[in-house]
């Protein structure tokens, strides 16, 4: 069984009448482990896809089936559940809450998920150290750097241990030293930690950490390749 | 998510915006600062009328002439001259009302005073001494009249301080002056301290002389305006009314008790049209101030829907990391809820003080008698109708944060 499969999926916003297809019949499967990317220029439809992945959105035709259940079969607090137990999320602008500590804001799925409030702290801390932030624990969200704030919101992500990670231009906002640690610790997540990763991006060398690129092109599906052989050192520039 | 996440959630979203929390909480501030004013302000003037009732003495009895009024405008009927001597002595006797222990005759009505060139116009009281032990009111300087000076028609007059401060100055002393009443001179023999009472019977305005020089030089009458009957026991009083009613009916052979040309009024039934006086008046208030608690509420809606708005992304971030529905209502009800509470709280203690406040000016200046009250039922009734108006202003704009489909509220800039 896949972690995902999704058959014949479509996607179409209804504006002023005139549908605006952004997914037109998307098919693929994403195993357990599998650290997935998917390139496309703005447009493509790529952040469409990320969102019905994600949970956060529906499909309007075709099928989606996570852990093997079809997404039409849940209730929308189910989605909230599957989001907050097996998913995480990593935006291209952080979206940390302001006003909240890293520790805080790393901590927040464990509080929507019912955990007691001592058992959460230790785990957020364990995971803000997995990033190697475990000097900025009471810091201020506001009050961190753009890789700081990155690598925060990733704590965010890996803290519930998820079956997968979605990572929506992770390094968009970052400069490049700073998108490569981001990059390193994804790849790490993936590789040491074995959790599944699909990463949305539109730039060649961000896509190049994974092992598959998917590349959409208005809506569709143009190619799906392993990347044949890992080059040992990847190179990064913007 | 538990309450308490749900608590701190909220509280850390109001800090957010503490000076927006501020200002919308505002409305709910005034609103119960008013209510608990009223309400203590209200149960002031009511101790303090009661008060004032009660230290006449609850064995006390007055027997107005006339029918009973039916209605706060039907006062024309008392205005009748049923009341006169022949009762005076009916109710003397012992056999007719064995209870009795007092029994006063009162005439009353405003008249000019002269003293040289000074005028006043006081109440004036024809009475008898027993007036000083029914009112427990005594003369801080002279004396009371006697029998003799009831008897012998005397012109004499005990003056309130009111009176005495008109006519004859702070200084200047009173005692054995002679002041002019319709043409009449009255030697004063007595000044009354200041009552400071505020009451229907104004002595410190008041001129009181002996019911037989009113009735005869002052009035021109041979009735009387009110008799004052004390009772020899509290326990006592309601025989006695009955011994009252059966012996004036006598006197003015009424065999028909519906055609009563006068009516018993004791102090119970004072206290007791007092105390729905006052509660009416405060119930009224408080449904003014009530409204300015509903535009309050109308404000927090406002404010949070605005929020609401303002935080799409927070709400789209919340629901990504797993917050459901309810969580995001539960989140924003709560704002609401506190917020309102902390007015309630706020205005309580504003209002606590405020009329803490407006007591102390009243019982220094205005009204001795007077004394702060402030009633716990009043405070706890301010908090829960606070946190009410809370939850039900605040219950919309919490749904339509819980609504927020993820992926708009996280695609809001």
């Amino acid at each position: 069984m896949s972690l995902i499969e999704v058959k014949n999926l479509k996607k179409s916003y209804e504006a002023d009448g005139a549908g605006t297809p952004a997914l037109q019949g998307v098919n693929f499967t994403v195993g357990t482990g599998e650290f997935v990317a998917v390139m496309g220029p703005s447009g493509s439809g790529k952040s469409t896809l990320l969102h019905i992945l994600g949970f956060l959105d529906r499909q309007s035709t075709g099928k989606y089936f996570f852990e093997g259940r079809a997404i039409d079969e849940y209730s929308d607090d189910e989605l909230a559940l599957v989001r907050n137990k097996k998913m995480g999320f990593v935006f291209q602008t952080f979206n940390l809450l302001p006003r909240m500590t890293a520790l805080e804001n790393v901590e927040l799925p464990l509080v929507y998920a019912g955990i007691p409030e001592r058992t959460r702290r230790k785990m957020a801390e364990a995971a803000i150290a997995d990033v190697g932030l475990a000097h900025r624990l009471h810091y201020e969200s506001t009050k961190l750097s753009g890789g700081e704030k990155q690598r925060v919101a990733i704590a965010r992500a890996l803290v519930n241990d998820p079956a997968v990670i979605f990572a929506d231009e992770p390094t968009g906002n970052l400069d490049s030293e700073s998108g490569r640690q981001i990059m390193e610790i994804i790849r790490n997540l993936n590789q040491t930690h074995g959790h599944t990763v699909i990463l949305i991006t539109h730039e060649t060398y961000t896509a190049n950490y994974a092992e598959r690129v998917i590349k959409l092109l208005d809506g569709e599906i143009v190619s799906d390749e392993k990347v044949a052989e890992r080059t040992t050192g990847v190179s990064f520039k913007k | 998510m538990n309450f308490r996440d749900t608590f701190q959630t909220s509280v850390r979203g109001l800090k957010t915006h503490k000076s927006r929390s501020f200002l919308t909480i505002l409305g709910i501030v005034i609103g119960i600062t008013a209510i608990i004013m009223v309400m203590s302000l209200g149960a002031g003037a009511e101790s303090l009328i009661l008060g004032q009732i009660q230290s006449i003495g609850s064995k006390t009895i007055a027997v107005i002439p006339g029918r009973e009024p039916k209605g706060p405008t039907d006062f024309i009927s008392t205005f009748t001259d049923s009341l006169k001597q022949r009762d005076l002595d009916a109710l003397s006797n012992k056999a007719n009302v064995p209870h009795l222990a007092k029994l006063m005759p009162v005439l009353f009505g405003g008249e000019t005073a002269y003293y040289g060139s000074e005028t006043y116009r006081p109440n004036v009281f024809g009475v008898t001494d027993l007036f000083a032990e029914i009112y427990n009111i005594y003369p801080s300087e002279g004396r009371l009249f006697g029998a003799e000076e009831i008897k012998s028609y005397a012109d004499v007059a005990i003056i309130g301080s009111e009176v005495k401060k008109e006519l004859f100055g702070e200084w200047e002393n009173a005692l054995g002056k002679r002041i002019k009443i319709k043409g009449r001179n009255f030697q004063v023999i007595g000044i009354l301290g200041k009552t400071g009472q505020f009451s229907f019977l104004n002595f410190d305005q008041g001129v009181i002389v002996p019911y037989t020089t009113a009735g005869q030089y002052i009035f021109g009458i041979k009735y009387f305006h009110r008799l004052v009957v004390e009772a020899d026991s509290e326990v006592n009083v309601p025989v006695t009314v009955e011994d009252i009613k059966i012996t004036l009916r006598n006197s003015h052979n009424i065999t028909d008790p519906e055609k009563d040309d006068f009516f018993v009024q004791t102090q119970a039934d004072a206290i007791k049209t007092v105390g729905t006086i006052t509660t009416a008046l405060t119930a009224f208030l408080t449904a003014m101030a009530a409204i300015s608690l509903l535009v309050g509420g109308v404000g927090i809606m406002n404010i949070m829907l605005v929020s609401v708005t303002e935080r799409t992304r927070e709400i789209g971030l919340r629901k990504a990391l797993g917050a459901t529905e309810s969580d995001i209502l539960r989140q924003f009800l709560f704002e609401a809820v506190i917020l309102t509470g902390i007015g309630g709280v706020i205005g309580i203690i504003l209002g606590f003080l405020l009329s803490f406040g407006v007591s102390l000016v009243l019982s220094r200046a205005v009204l001795s008698g007077w004394e702060f009250s402030f009633s716990i039922p009043a405070a706890i009734l301010g908090l829960t109708v606070s946190a009410f108006i809370g939850f039900v202003f605040g219950i919309y704009p919490a749904r339509e944060a819980g609504k927020k489909d993820p992926i708009e509220a996280l695609r809001y800039e």
